[in-house]
C-alpha cells in the first residue's frame, strides 16, 4: 500500500441516533487511500450503522461529527453526491431489482474512459469474472429474486469493482457466500486495492483482518481499537469473541437480547 | 359492409393512393409502437394489419386462416388455427387508428384447434389521439391441449387522449394453454380498462400479465378473473402498475379454485408517485377442499433500499426511480 500525505476518509466524533438507540457514539476513523481497513465486531455492535451513515443513506443523518472525504465535508451530502465524489456501498444483504438485467445494473456506475481504455462492457465483464460469475451466463440475468443469495452477494461485489471507487464500503462481503469463493473476494479485494481504491471491510470474520493493512474494532457504536490487524484480530478472538458464544449466534432472540445489549453497549468485556 | 383477404403480393402490385397512404401511416406508427414492419413483409409470418375501420392488409400461412371483415367503426375477425398446427413465428397483428379523434371497435374469435400452437404479436398504436375510443371485444377458445401466447404492446401517444376498452371472454379446454401479455408503458395511457374473463378445464393452464404507467391525469383499470372450473388447473394473475402525478391505477383480481388439485396465485405490485392513487382488490374463492388460491401485493412508493442502491452508483433519484419502475414493468 502506498500512502500519500493525506487521508482518504476522516470520521471524527460521530455519533448517529435511531429510534429507540444511540447506534454510533462518538466514532472516530481514518482510512488513507489505497488502504484496506477491515472493520470488526458483533452483531449489533454498529458496523452496519456506520456504514449506512458513511453512504448517507436515509435515517442514519448523523446527530454530531463530521465526514471528511479528500479533505471535503460530506457529513450532510446525499447518497448520490457522494457516489460521485468517489464512494460506494455494497450491502450486506443487496436489493433485487424485478426486471433489470445483471449487465444494465453493473453498468450503472461505470463510466467508459473514451481513450481507448475498456469499453463500459468489458468493464462490466471483467467485474463478473473478478466474482468467479461467467459473463455469458449473467450479464442477461435480471438482479431478482432468481439469484441465489451468493449470487446477488456476489454481482453487488462486482457492481462495486466495476465502479472503480475511490472509496469502497464493503458491509459483510463474505456472509451467505460458499467457502471456497470467499478466497477469491479477498483476492478481490486486494486487487481493489492496489488498483486504487480504498476499501472497508466490514466483518465479523476476524480471519477476514487477513486481508486488511490496518483493522478497528467497533463495538457498542464505539470504535474501542485501531491498529494492526493481526493485533486486531486477536483481542477480537479473545475479549469479543467469548461473549458473542456464550450469547449464541443470534443475539436478537428474545432470551438473550438484554445480555447481548449489555456487552455491545457497555462493554462489559472491558 | 366488405370483405377482403389480401396476400403479400398485393402489398406491391397495389396502387390505390388513399390505402397506400393509410398503409404507410399506420406502418409508421406500428414501428414507433415497436413493432417490426419486415414481419410484415415476410410470406413465413400471418400477419393482419388494420386501419381504424379498414382492413389494409391479411397474410394467412398453412394452419392459420385469417378473416376479417370491415364494420362501419371497425372490424370483425375470425383468426383460426388448424388442429395440430405449430405456427413457427408470432402471428403479427397491428391495429390503430392515425387520426386523432373516432372510434375504433375489433371483435375478434380466435379459435386455436386441439394440440395447435401459436403465439400472437399484436401492436395497437394512436400516435396522435386527441378523442380516441379503442373498444376491443374478444373471444378466445384453446382446444384441448392447445397453446396460446397473446402479447398485446400499445403506444398511445403524447396527449392521452383516448379510452383503451378492451374485454376477452377465454375458454381454456382441457391440457390448454394461454399466456396473456398486456403491455402499455409507453407515452400516455389516457383511460384504460381492461376486463379479462377466463375458465380453465382440466390440467389448464391460464396466465395473464399486465404492465401499465399512468402519468399525469391517466385511469388505469384492470379487472381479471380467472376461474379454475378443473382439476389440477393452473392460473397465475401478475399486474405491475405505476402510476404518477395524479394518475390513478386500480387492479381488481379474482381468482376461483372450483376443483381439486387447482392452484391459483394473484401477484400485484403498484408503485405510487405523486399525488397518485393506487388500489388493488383481490378476490379469492375457493369451493373445493383440494385447491387453493393465494395472493400477495405490494402498493407504496419504490423501496428505499433500491434507491439508495442505485444512487449509491452515482445515479440521482429521479434516474434511480426511473429504472426502478421501467425494470418492473420490463
Amino acid at each position: 500500500m502506498e500512502k500519500t500525505d493525506r487521508p482518504l476518509l476522516i470520521v471524527e466524533d460521530l455519533s448517529v441516533n435511531r429510534p429507540g438507540a444511540e447506534v454510533l457514539r462518538g466514532v472516530n476513523l481514518t482510512l488513507w487511500p489505497a488502504e484496506v481497513h477491515v472493520l470488526l465486531g458483533l452483531n449489533g455492535s454498529g458496523k452496519t450503522s456506520l456504514a449506512l451513515t458513511l453512504m448517507g443513506c436515509a435515517g442514519y443523518t448523523p446527530a454530531r461529527g463530521r465526514i471528511l472525504f479528500d479533505g471535503e465535508d460530506i457529513t450532510y451530502l446525499p447518497v448520490n453526491e457522494r457516489a460521485r465524489r468517489g464512494i460506494t456501498l455494497a450491502w450486506q444483504e443487496p436489493a433485487r431489482f424485478e426486471g433489470l438485467l445483471t449487465g444494465d445494473y453493473l453498468a450503472l456506475g461505470v463510466r467508459g474512459d473514451g481513450n481507448g481504455g475498456p469499453s463500459v462492457r468489458e468493464r462490466v465483464e471483467e467485474a463478473l469474472r473478478a466474482v468467479a460469475l461467467a459473463p455469458a451466463a449473467y450479464l442477461a440475468r435480471p438482479v431478482d429474486q432468481s439469484l441465489s443469495g451468493g449470487e446477488r452477494k456476489r454481482i453487488e461485489l462486482a457492481a462495486v469493482y466495476a465502479m472503480r471507487p475511490r472509496l469502497a464500503i464493503l458491509d459483510e462481503p463474505d456472509s451467505g457466500i460458499d467457502v471456497l469463493c470467499q478466497d477469491e473476494i479477498v483476492r478481490l479485494i486486494r486487487r481493489m486495492a492496489d488498483e486504487g481504491t480504498a476499501v472497508l471491510l466490514i466483518t465479523h470474520r476476524d480471519e477476514m483482518a487477513a486481508a486488511a493493512d490496518q483493522a478497528s474494532l467497533i463495538c457498542g457504536g464505539v470504535v474501542v481499537k485501531t491498529g494492526d490487524p493481526e493485533e486486531v484480530r486477536a483481542y477480537f478472538a479473545q475479549r469479543c469473541r467469548p461473549h458473542e458464544e456464550s450469547l449464541g449466534a443470534q443475539p436478537w432472540e428474545v432470551r438473550n437480547g438484554d445480555a447481548y445489549k449489555g456487552v455491545v453497549t457497555q462493554r462489559v468485556c472491558q | 359492409m366488405s370483405h377482403q383477404v389480401l396476400q403479400p403480393r398485393s402489398l406491391l402490385t397495389r396502387r390505390d393512393p388513399a390505402w397506400a397512404r393509410d398503409f404507410e401511416a399506420i406502418l409508421q406508427a406500428y414501428e414507433a409502437a415497436g413493432g417490426k414492419v419486415s414481419a410484415l413483409q415476410s410470406d413465413r409470418i400471418a400477419s393482419a394489419v388494420i386501419s381504424g375501420n379498414r382492413v389494409l392488409f391479411v397474410n394467412e400461412i398453412p394452419g392459420v386462416h385469417i378473416e376479417a371483415e370491415e364494420i362501419p367503426t371497425g372490424i370483425r375477425a375470425h383468426i383460426r388455427l388448424d388442429p395440430g398446427t405449430k405456427v413457427e413465428y408470432p402471428v403479427h397483428l397491428c391495429f390503430g387508428m392515425v387520426p386523432r379523434e373516432g372510434l375504433q371497435e375489433i371483435i375478434p374469435v380466435f379459435e386455436i384447434g386441439e394440440e395447435a400452437e401459436v403465439g400472437f404479436l399484436a401492436h395497437c398504436t394512436f400516435p396522435n389521439a386527441l378523442d380516441l375510443r379503442h373498444v376491443m371485444e374478444g373471444v378466445i377458445r384453446i382446444g384441448p391441449g392447445a397453446t396460446m401466447r397473446y402479447t398485446e404492446a400499445h403506444y398511445h401517444g403524447p396527449h392521452g387522449g383516448i379510452q383503451v376498452l378492451p374485454t376477452s371472454r377465454v375458454v381454456v379446454e382441457e391440457g390448454g394453454r394461454f399466456e396473456n401479455e398486456f403491455n402499455l408503458t409507453h407515452g400516455r395511457v389516457g383511460r384504460l380498462e381492461i376486463r379479462i374473463e377466463v375458465d380453465v378445464a382440466a390440467r389448464g393452464v391460464a396466465e395473464l400479465t399486465a404492465k401499465a404507467y399512468g402519468l399525469g391525469d391517466d385511469h388505469i383499470r384492470i379487472e381479471e378473473v380467472i376461474r379454475l372450473n378443473g382439476p389440477d388447473a393452473r392460473g397465475l394473475t401478475k399486474t405491475r402498475v405505476a402510476v404518477r402525478d395524479r394518475a390513478v391505477g386500480e387492479v381488481y383480481t379474482t381468482a376461483e379454485g372450483n376443483a381439486p388439485g387447482a392452484r391459483g396465485h394473484m401477484d400485484c405490485t403498484e408503485i405510487v408517485r405523486g399525488e397518485a392513487v393506487a388500489r388493488n382488490t383481490p378476490v379469492v374463492i375457493v369451493r373445493d377442499d383440494e385447491a387453493r388460491v393465494t395472493h400477495e401485493a405490494a402498493i407504496g412508493s419504490v423501496s428505499r433500499k433500491e434507491l439508495e442502491t442505485l444512487m449509491a452508483r452515482g445515479l440521482d433519484e429521479d434516474e434511480a426511480i426511473d429504472i426502478i419502475i421501467r425494470g418492473m414493468l420490463r
